[in-house]
């Protein structure tokens, strides 16, 4: 049955723009029911700013069932706060206690500039997407969907990188700020299917190459796998490392053919 | 303006009208297509699909997304599947059969023509998203894997384990990345529609307002697409994500196009009901659960032993009482309407009271825990994560809660609205579910839409324009739309009163929900139709938005979303109170048998209600597209 | 690296530089790159890694006696004599193990600066990490550590650098270069024990998490092997460690001397 916590002592990071030096602020969130999830938390905090007629606290969310990748959240230093696989939108109070002090914090790295509070922009993932992220298959004149029989098992793996919510904890957690879950994930995903072989190295080379415009190295530390609310494995990581190289040799031969 | 509902549906058999209609169109030649430019607003399955195939083509196309990636929109969050008339499982499905379970699930409120259209290129859609690379489940052999659906009895449902609309939403959304990247299409995040501007008669752009620095721009096209979804969020407590909005689709409203029977919204029957009265959005259980589990309230109003300890003899097991040869698998209007109905009689379970007891315990003695944790074992961990409390232990509480609206733009059979050059996609079109959706058909008909529709009607709209000049952004009417624009948000900012956007919200959802949601009666809608004006007037006067217009401002975003809501609950009372008929996800109390099934009335209301904005939401004309059925009869549908 | 700054207005054409970008040579081409530098790093490392391994293995001549020790030393002096000149193949080895030893310097830092630049601003609060170890948070340190530590070992008991150490040089009975004393005369001095120790370990961390992570780097990762990652790594760091750090303490407990 739902009891209430009191007393919360919030400090929260607010920044008015990208440029702006920002500052952490402290609240009190004197009641609130357990059964209430984080976000409801702030809801709940902005309507009493809102009341005070002060600015609301900015922070992105939207489908809040821990699928659309739009919440963040930096909670008491852990990417999506206490709770393992889970986003921020579906961690519920009831981690927590009375009297806890919360602190939040906006994703940090260059490549996620803060909009306002703890709002961030995450195009960069776009940009990585852009490069290279897709199988070049125009609409009309497929082939049947089942001409090409893909073994279970490969269709699982590729499906578990392709759960990918490009929420950006794996940035946010990783001590260099790298993104190699984000587009290893994708890599895999694509890479592991027969339909993504025909572009197999000349995507991996352009995806891991545009990473590099935005983002930190990856140093094998494991905490973004950690942090990843669909558990994504490191080991898709390997797996690019591993592509990556092949593909510094097989785009060559292939432009030497053209 | 006089409005007039020209469907334009093709001549011939009802196999034939699509590919008449494609060998009739009227053709853009492939040099000439990068001298139109096209809009599409929304970045679902169904914009991010119309936008990457034309600009495959060689169309000039602009997107337009409020989120800050088009992978966020919520297209993403469908969970059970896709359809389509492939036949794999050699089990008796066609494209015929498709397309009449179709019209049946929607209760005989659909137009024929485009749902055939549908159920056509639903298996090119399966094609479509395999060669791009979507993972949906496969079978030891290789070959795609199917489930089965509610309203069907064949297996047709393709499916990416619990996720199937985030992964074809990735797919949509990796063909768009790639154009954008090519350099065919321009990419516009974190930018919201607030009007669109006809002139002369047909739609020359929109106007829209940077949500990161509150500036208001205006855009030209020839044409423009609006996929920017459904409005269920105007019940406040719904399964949409938190910004789902109608936003888009009613300042097309205001503008000339007519909004068509937007009193059909489904509601679905397995979400997890509010436990706490600050909650912001219901989230939805697979409905398979209604497979294993039992569905129960206790007998006494006052009961407080917890479900375990409460004897046989004094539960009531209400769908296998009242329908018992359904029971546990009525469909979903029905099982919804009774939990409802046990709630409000005071039995409802949980600290709230506002739910029904979802009952797994008989399966797990039958079948053995680890059989029910190998069927349901992810969805029986979200709703631990959720609620906080065990499904294997205690009984799951489950509530019903809106989750789609069929309602939505009007659009003719090429999908174009009223308005010459707007046209409506995906769930913010009203065409092809009739009052009722099939599981699994969202993701269709938005992908069906975007990738096989759109890109061929569109031309024949596009190829008599060549090279004629259109208006551009210097205009007067567009520079009047957007002085007009900043002086609404400007004016929510000035307000000065003491409520927030949220409070409002809350308080319009609650009316609609009681008044015009699962069950509606006439004399409930006509208080809803007197408490709105009231409220709506409150927060005119009322409202208060804290900051300023030129920077992030997520409060101001909201008024507005607010403030079309209003309008628009006062319209769906308007339809649902004019439509004197049970249909589908439309039920009205007064019109139902006996037995508590909908009532149709095909005499009277065999027809689209389309209506037309007159600058008063409760003032507005009902016009009627009359819908005829050639190629099925119409029958009651039947649970019994 | 570009720092994302935030623009506002459309987006396109993100990915068409990159088709007409030049290519440079295969190696270089790589080393341009975050993952290939981890390469360069990871094969370095392997490297280094032989050349640790065989160093304590032929020290443990030293339990063997002087002579022993000794006769292994004279040894590697005449690898490949007289194909080669007396010394040619050791100083080839030595400058192969100085080459990997700066390439993997030169990565790591290179990648240092890279890694501090996608973070500028620091999480304000303390971060709480889940699972990245001690060791792999300490690399840059416990690097630079056994760095200094090798420049130490080098000027200590390879060159005998001036005051460093004044018994390099010594022959033995047999006439030959008496190693054996040389490592118990510096060893005898309990600070420079404390030295060997202490940097030992810190060699012992930064081999821990260097040999799982070449896994991940060089993209070898299967199932079948995955769990026993953690396990090589443990096994080596300590087989490493143990090695070496008995050496001073047998000098000191007179074991060896």
């Amino acid at each position: 049955m739902s009891n209430h916590l009191k007393d919360l002592k919030l400090k929260i990071w607010r920044q008015s723009g990208p440029a702006a030096k920002g500052h952490f602020e402290d609240h009190i969130m004197p009641e609130i029911s357990d059964e209430a999830s984080f976000l409801e938390m702030l809801d709940v905090l902005n309507e009493g700013l809102i009341g005070e007629n002060k600015l609301p606290v900015v922070f992105d969310h939207d489908c809040r069932e821990g699928i659309c990748g739009t919440c963040s959240l930096m909670i008491n230093g852990q990417a999506h706060g206490p709770e393992r696989s889970t986003a921020t939108c579906q961690l519920h109070m009831r981690k927590f206690k009375s009297g806890d002090e919360i602190v939040i914090e906006p994703w940090r790295a260059s490549a996620f500039p803060i909009i306002k509070d703890l709002m961030v922009d995450r195009s960069a993932f776009d940009r990585i997407i852009e490069s290279g992220g897709f199988i070049s298959a125009n609409t009309g004149g497929a082939p049947d969907a089942n001409l090409i029989p893909i073994p279970k098992s490969v269709a699982d793996a590729a499906m578990d990188s392709a759960q990918c919510i490009g929420c950006g904890a794996c940035v946010a957690a990783c001590p260099n700020g790298a993104a190699n879950l984000f587009t290893a994930a994708k890599i895999a995903h694509l890479n592991l299917l027969p339909q993504g072989q025909a572009e197999r190295y000349k995507r991996t080379e352009a995806m891991v190459e545009t990473m590099d415009e935005y983002f930190g190295s990856c140093t094998n530390h494991g905490e973004c796998e950690a942090a990843c609310p669909k558990e994504i494995s490191i080991d898709v990581i390997a797996l690019m490392n591993k592509d990556y190289r092949k593909s510094k040799l097989k785009n060559r031969k292939e432009i030497s053919r053209s | 303006m006089t409005i007039t509902l020209n469907s334009k549906i093709p001549a011939g058999s009802i196999n034939d009208k699509w590919n008449t209609y494609k060998e009739d169109a009227k053709l853009v030649a492939p040099g000439n297509k990068r001298k139109f430019k096209v809009i599409v607003v929304g970045s679902g399955l169904a914009g991010a699909s119309a936008a990457a195939t034309m600009a495959e083509l060689g169309y000039q196309v602009d997107v337009f997304t409020f989120h800050d990636s088009p992978r966020r929109a919520h297209s993403i969050a469908a969970q059970g599947g896709i359809n389509a008339a492939k036949n794999y499982q050699g089990d008796g499905d066609s494209v015929h059969r498709l397309f009449y379970d179709t019209i049946k699930g929607g209760d005989f409120r659909s137009r024929e023509a485009n749902v055939h259209r549908l159920a056509e290129v639903s298996v090119n859609i399966i094609d479509q998203m395999v060669s791009q690379g979507v993972p949906f489940a496969r079978e030891y052999g290789g070959m795609l894997d199917n489930r089965s659906f509610g309203g069907a009895q064949v297996s047709r449902t393709f499916y990416a384990r619990g996720q199937t609309g985030q992964q074809l939403l990735l797919g949509a959304y990796q063909q768009l990345a790639r154009q954008i990247g090519l350099g065919n299409v321009r990419m516009f995040n974190r930018t919201e529609l607030v009007d669109v501007v006809t002139i002369e008669g047909r739609c020359a752009g929109i106007v829209t307002r940077d949500l990161v620095n509150g500036e208001v721009v205006s855009h030209s096209a020839h044409a423009v697409v609006m996929a920017t979804g459904g409005y269920g969020n105007v019940f406040y407590l719904s399964t949409n994500a938190m910004a789902c909005n109608v936003t888009a689709a009613w300042r097309a409203h205001r503008n000339g196009a007519t909004f068509a029977n937007p009193c059909y919204t489904q509601i679905h029957p397995t979400c997890i009901p509010q436990s706490d009265p600050t909650q912001s959005k219901l989230t939805l259980m697979s409905e398979s659960l209604r497979n294993d589990g039992r569905v129960w309230v206790p007998q006494n109003p006052d009961e407080t032993r917890p479900a375990s300890q409460v004897p046989e003899a004094e539960r009531d097991y209400i769908l296998e009482r009242l329908y018992p040869s359904y029971g546990n698998l009525a469909p979903r209007d029905i099982s919804s309407r009774a939990a409802k109905r046990s709630v409000d009689s005071g039995r409802g379970v949980g600290p709230l009271k506002n739910g029904v007891y979802l009952d797994f315990s008989d399966a797990i003695n039958r079948l053995g825990k680890d059989v029910v944790e190998e069927r349901y074992g992810n969805l029986f961990e979200m709703y631990e994560r959720i609620a906080g409390e065990n499904p294997y232990d205690m009984p799951m509480r489950i509530y019903p809660a809106s989750h789609y609206t069929m309602g939505g733009l009007w659009v003719d059979y090429e999908l174009m609205t009223n308005i010459p050059g707007l046209y409506a996609a995906g769930e913010a079109n009203f065409s092809d579910h009739g009052a009722n959706r099939l599981g699994a058909s969202a993701l269709m008909q938005g992908l069906a839409d975007g990738y096989f529709v759109l890109p061929y009607t569109i031309g024949n709209y596009l190829a008599p324009m060549l090279n004629k000049p259109i208006p551009g952004t210097d205009h007067p009417a567009f520079k009047a739309a957007e002085l007009a624009a900043q002086a609404r948000y400007q004016g929510y900012v000035d307000i000065k009163g003491t409520r927030s956007p949220d409070y409002f919200h809350r308080e319009v959802g609650r009316i609609i929900w009681d008044y015009c949601g699962m069950e509606r009666t006439q004399q409930g809608l006509e208080k809803a139709l007197s408490e709105l004006p009231a409220l709506y007037e409150e927060f005119q006067k009322d409202l208060r938005v804290t900051g300023d217009t030129e920077s992030m401002n997520q409060t101001l975003e909201k008024a507005g979303r607010v403030d079309d809501f209003f309008q628009l609950g006062m319209l769906m009372c308007r339809d649902a109170l004019e439509r004197e008929e049970s249909c589908g996800g439309h039920f009205r109390a007064e019109y139902q048998t006996d037995e508590g099934e909908a009532t149709r009335d095909d005499e009277k209301f065999a027809h689209v209600a389309a209506w037309e904005w007159t600058g008063d939401p409760t003032k507005s004309i009902r016009h009627k597209e009359e819908l005829n059925f050639e190629a099925i009869h119409l029958a009651t549908r039947s649970y019994k | 690296m570009a720092q994302a700054v935030m623009k506002r207005g459309p987006v396109s054409g993100t990915a068409v530089e990159r088709v007409a970008r030049k290519r440079k040579p295969f190696l270089i081409d790589l080393y341009g790159t975050a993952v290939g530098k981890k390469y360069v790093m990871a094969i370095t490392g392997i490297g280094l890694l032989g050349f640790v391994f065989f160093h304590m293995i032929g020290n443990l001549k030293m339990y063997m006696g002087q002579s022993d020790l000794n006769q292994y030393a004279h040894f590697l002096e005449k690898l490949l004599y007289p194909i080669l000149p007396e010394k040619a193949m050791l100083w080839i080895f030595r400058g192969g193990l100085l080459a990997m030893a700066v390439l993997h310097i030169h990565a790591a830092y290179s990648l240092t600066v890279l890694n501090k630049q996608a973070r500028p601003v620091k999480y304000q609060s303390d971060r709480d990490y889940q699972v990245a170890s001690f060791a792999s948070r300490t690399m840059r340190y416990s690097g630079v550590i056994v760095l200094l530590f090798i420049i130490w070992h080098l000027l200590d008991l390879t060159f005998g650098a001036g005051a460093i150490n004044t018994y390099v040089g010594t022959k033995d009975a047999e006439g030959l270069k008496d190693v054996y004393g040389a490592v118990a005369f510096s060893l005898e001095r309990v600070p420079v024990a404390i030295f060997y120790v202490l940097a030992n370990i810190a060699l012992g961390t930064h081999l821990f998490h260097g040999v799982w992570s070449l896994f991940q780097s060089l993209g070898w990762n299967n199932p079948r092997f995955n769990k026993w990652r953690r396990a090589v790594a443990t096994a080596f760091a300590s087989i490493i460690v143990v090695g070496n750090v008995s050496f001073p303490i047998a000098v000191l407990a007179g074991v060896v001397g």
